[in-house]
């Protein structure tokens, strides 16, 4: 089929500017919308897939939501940590403390964790960006990046005041963008005192083959003596983000595909006119030979750069969200939890994909009617 | 007048097609707006139907430690507390965890003399009272998984670990739309006797307690007062009015309620993208008609106020329909999103936000082309015909 | 092969008006030699332009034959129409419907991105064209920066720029003022006489009926030959 050249169809949105901005622009809002969700809902799995380390398992209370809710006996503990597969283990304590947020004042749950220096050999993307690393046995703790900017008292030199105690704030730590970074860290067996716990919240171990991990996770979970879930750190982690994920895309989606319907009707609007406006030059085109289809592809065209234009203004004002950091309370996990949007590239191709369907389903019906337009009937309304 | 309002009615019925998808367009956007604004005051609603006479006690460190049984006695003797009720969020499984609902372990007589808006049928919740294993579910709940009285309501215990059946013995109604139906209730004593049982150390422990005291202006001062009573011991306490304790939830994902607020209006400015748009294409297809208009004598305000009016007949006539289809909307999205929302209703202030906007889209959409509408040379305008 | 380059055999058509079938020709069946160059007159509805668009393959009879170059194009699919079209036939209108958005150079360029021909030949065959028409050094101009006799020669070069047997032009002159309408006459007669292109247009303007070498009439679907082409053809 010979087409009409893409230049009829691209210079005629230059021509109208205005309408090409208008249009354009309410389709790049909506593709703003459409990227900052999957941004979100991407940045939020980063920050919990990365905090999981590809040969660590946890172990906590069968169908416990979160360690927060789960308990391991002493002798289960010891236990899970004599297993042969186990290379290193750390028994943990995890509780949530409120605290006043530093701008706002606001209190809201602050993830703390009593763990021993096995179990900061567990993780290695963890390291001091300020001060230094607790001391075992004491009553210092380490705040993570996230925690130390957003709330008050938290700075290295203060104190915190939780579990009947004060605690030293000796340094500030970077967890590379994940969970951890919305923690505290202190020594477990003065956090257990301090709490008057008697059991663990959890059990983190590192596999010596991480191949290893599904006859031990057979062999823990069936043992009477215990009542434990086994899982791999990462596993864990998504698991622990899959409501909130859940809720922010679906909420995000279902926002983006209504919002869509607004700039697909913007784009209509638009499209129809500019056939209403063209049906001479319609009428020429077809008398000169050219195919009712290829009228048909030349303003199908028209719709999809104007949706191509829309993409691109929304994605580069997305890729802007990076800046943005977010905080909010993880339903699962009831701590808070910082993380920010990622843009990555199965996002640009989604909402390429995305402003393409706005723009065909924008462009379709007044494409059709262009093509189906009789010469006669052009030619003379022209 | 007569004749100004007529022009502008047939102007807009000139072009069927575009119109139409302009006014379907607002429609659209006035609806998600309304529907984004009700979800974020359903988000509040648990602060909204907060009674002004009910404080909650909790442990102060956070809510997921619990307190001594023994507190419920020293709160009630601190002067202006009227009753004092138990209450634990057992957390349990119904089937599967995408079926959630609240669950609460309570002190039963005391803590619904406490709930006036909770509704029964006298005889049933004398059952409730006599069945240490009785449940009691809300009108929403039941209506969501089809619970009726008599039924067996098994959960999977998380918190609490283990099987744990119960059998439903009422069906409260709240006295409001905006009181909370979709929450099951069942024996304190109950839960205690079992932990005692399954796991002794976790047995005598409260995770909150409701406070009702007599006057309602002295929250703040009986608030203190029960929390010096544990001061300086292992678990002390932090008391606050319970809109403040609803509110404290809402905080902490108050990133995400911004977010969403951020968003509604979003799509009020893609609308006016869309109505600018339209409104400038039928403002430059009439040049001829309003040079015409001018050259005979018309003012150039004659002129602006057609385009505006225009403009505004379009807005109010998508915006009124969006609003009347808010609200089967939202009733539709309550029932499918069952206890996630318990309370989803259009607020007032919701619909005076909605034509709020249809109306500032339809005057903003109309400043350019009514300015240069008005600001046309006649001679120009004649020329261009076509 | 035939001298008759168009054979109009019965040909009907009507148009529905409102609910009412009016009918616009009735049987009509002439020939157009090659290399005449027909003018085409009547009152305003006679179906001068319908006639014009049954001969260009843009409309269909609704009875009858209507052959061109020994091809009957009647009845033939839109598809193979196209084709046809794109190869037999240049069309002039009177408001010129070029593409207001392609220079002068592109909007001549169009009939032939139909064809085959490599970029470099189209160039070579556009800038013929132009040379023709005289407007070589117009080739970058936009039409919204060309007058309207100007437009109408690009228009022109459109349409022989494949090189058609046949020329339909319907009201050329129309919309312009008469110098130029003398220059757009003067390059058809050219086109007629030095390029044996056969014309057929439509026309009210007398001054351009005068160019033509043949006028019929038409009037309520009947064609009749002028009047005074008796006494043309004997001046």
């Amino acid at each position: 089929m010979k087409s009409i050249p893409l230049a009829y169809s691209v210079r005629n949105l230059w021509t109208r500017k205005l309408t090409t901005a208008l249009t354009a622009g309410g389709m790049a809002l909506v593709v703003f919308v459409f990227a900052a969700v999957l941004m979100l809902d991407a940045g939020l799995r980063q920050a919990m897939v990365s905090t999981g380390q590809p040969d660590n398992i946890v172990v906590t209370r069968r169908s416990s939501g979160s360690e927060v809710q789960s308990g391991v006996e002493r002798p289960q503990a010891a236990l899970v940590e004599s297993q042969p597969e186990v290379v290193t283990a750390s028994k943990e304590t995890v509780v949530l403390i409120a605290q006043p947020k530093r701008d706002s004042g606001v209190v809201s749950n602050v993830t703390v964790r009593g763990l021993s220096p096995q179990g900061i050999a567990l993780r290695p993307q963890v390291r001091i960006a300020a001060g230094r690393m607790f001391r075992a046995a004491s009553t210092e703790v380490v705040v993570g990046r996230s925690i130390a900017q957003r709330f008050a008292g938290t700075g290295v030199g203060e104190r915190l005041r939780f579990g009947a105690r004060d605690w030293l704030v000796v340094g500030v730590f970077d967890a590379d963008g994940s969970a951890f970074d919305s923690e505290i860290w202190g020594d477990v067996d003065q956090m257990m005192q301090s709490f008057r716990r008697q059991v663990y919240s959890s059990v983190i171990a590192r596999l010596a083959d991480p191949a290893t991990f599904d006859a031990l996770k057979q062999r823990l979970e069936s043992d009477p003596r215990l009542t434990v879930d086994v899982k791999r750190e990462r596993q864990f982690y998504e698991e622990q983000s899959a409501a909130l994920s859940g809720f922010i895309s679906i909420l995000g989606l279902t926002l983006s595909v209504i919002f869509s319907i607004g700039a697909m009707i913007g784009a209509m609007i638009t499209m129809y006119a500019a056939v209403a406006g063209r049906t001479g030059e319609i009428g020429a085109l077809r008398a000169l030979g050219f195919r009712r289809r290829a009228i048909l592809a030349a303003f199908l065209a028209e719709a999809l750069a104007l949706a191509a234009l829309g993409w691109a203004l929304g994605l580069a004002a997305a890729s802007l969200m990076q800046l943005v950091h977010i905080s909010t309370m993880n339903w699962q996990s009831f701590g808070e939890l910082a993380f920010s949007f990622t843009l990555t590239p199965k996002i640009v191709l989604q909402s390429l994909a995305f402003a393409a369907v706005m723009g065909f389903a924008g462009g379709v019906l007044p494409a059709l009617r262009a093509a189906r337009l009789s010469i006669v009937d052009a030619l003379r309304a022209a | 007048m007569r004749q100004f309002l007529k022009l502008i009615v047939r102007n807009t019925l000139r072009h069927k097609l575009r119109t139409g998808l302009t006014v379907l367009g607002l429609l659209i956007a006035v609806l998600s707006f309304g529907l984004l604004q009700t979800v974020v005051g359903a988000w509040y609603a648990g602060a909204n139907a907060a009674a002004p006479d009910r404080l909650v006690t909790r442990n102060a460190i956070s809510l997921v430690f619990p307190m001594p049984l023994h507190y419920r006695d020293k709160i009630r003797a601190v002067p202006g507390v009227k009753r004092v009720g138990a209450a634990n969020w057992f957390g349990g499984i119904y089937q599967d965890p995408k079926k959630f609902f609240p669950q609460f372990a309570v002190d039963g007589a005391q803590y619904f003399e406490m709930y006036p808006e909770y509704r029964f049928v006298e005889e049933e919740k004398r059952a409730f009272l006599r069945d240490r294993r009785g449940a009691v579910v809300g009108r929403k709940l039941a209506d969501t998984h089809g619970f009726r009285v008599g039924d067996t309501l098994p959960l999977r215990g998380t918190i609490f670990p283990g099987d744990w059946s119960f059998t439903v013995r009422a069906i409260y109604d709240g006295a409001e739309a905006r009181t909370d139906t979709s929450q099951m209730f069942f024996h304190w004593d109950y839960l205690n006797e079992t932990m005692k049982r399954r796991v002794a150390r976790r047995a005598d422990q409260v995770g909150v307690f409701v406070v009702q005291i007599a006057e309602p202006a002295r929250s703040a001062e009986i608030s203190q007062a029960i929390d010096a009573q544990f001061r300086n011991s292992a678990a002390e306490t932090l008391s606050e009015t319970e809109k403040a304790f609803q509110l404290g939830f809402v905080a902490m994902t108050e990133a995400i309620v911004v977010g969403i607020r951020v968003v509604s209006f979003v799509v009020v400015f893609i609308i006016l993208a869309v109505m600018a748009n339209t409104m400038a294409m039928t403002a430059r297809e009439r040049l001829s008609e309003y040079a015409t208009l001018k050259a005979l004598g018309f003012a150039p305000g004659y002129v602006a106020a057609l385009v505006l009016g225009e403009s505004l007949a379009i807005a109010l006539a998508g915006g009124l329909l969006g609003i009347a289809c808010t609200f089967p909307v939202a009733a539709w999205f309550g029932t499918q999103t069952g206890t996630l929302f318990p309370v989803l209703a259009v607020s007032p202030a919701t619909v005076a936000m909605q034509l709020g906007c249809a109306l500032a889209v339809g005057v903003a959409a109309a400043l350019l082309p009514g300015r240069r509408a008005a600001r046309v040379r006649i001679v120009e305008g004649l020329r261009a015909i076509g | 092969m035939s001298p008759a380059l168009i054979e109009v055999r019965n040909v009907s058509k009507s148009y529905r008006r409102g609910g009412q079938i009016v009918p616009v020709l009735h049987d009509l069946s002439f020939e157009v030699q090659r290399g005449d160059f027909l003018g085409l007159m009547g009152p305003s509805g006679s179906g001068k332009s319908t006639l014009l668009n049954l001969l260009a393959g843009i409309d269909q009879p609704d009875a009858g034959q209507i052959l061109v170059d020994g091809v009957d194009i009647t009845g033939l699919p839109e598809s193979d129409l196209a084709d046809w079209r794109a190869a037999a036939v240049g069309f002039v209108f009177q408001f010129y419907n070029l593409m207001p958005v392609l220079t002068a150079f592109e909007n001549v360029e169009l009939p032939l991105t139909l064809t085959s021909l490599s970029r470099r030949e189209r160039r070579e065959h556009v800038a013929a064209a132009l040379r023709l028409v005289g407007l070589a050094d117009r080739a970058q101009h936009y039409p919204s920066e060309l007058s309207g006799g100007q437009q109408q020669r690009v228009a022109i070069a459109r349409a022989l720029v494949t090189d058609p047997k046949l020329i339909v032009a319907d009201e050329p002159t129309g919309d312009l003022d008469r110098q130029s309408a003398a220059e757009v006459l003067s390059l058809l007669e050219q086109l007629n006489v030095e390029f044996g292109k056969t014309i057929v247009m439509v026309t009210h303007d007398q001054r351009a009926a005068d160019r033509a070498h043949a006028i019929k009439y038409l009037d309520k679907g009947e064609l009749s030959e002028g009047a005074d082409l008796l006494e043309r053809s004997i001046r």
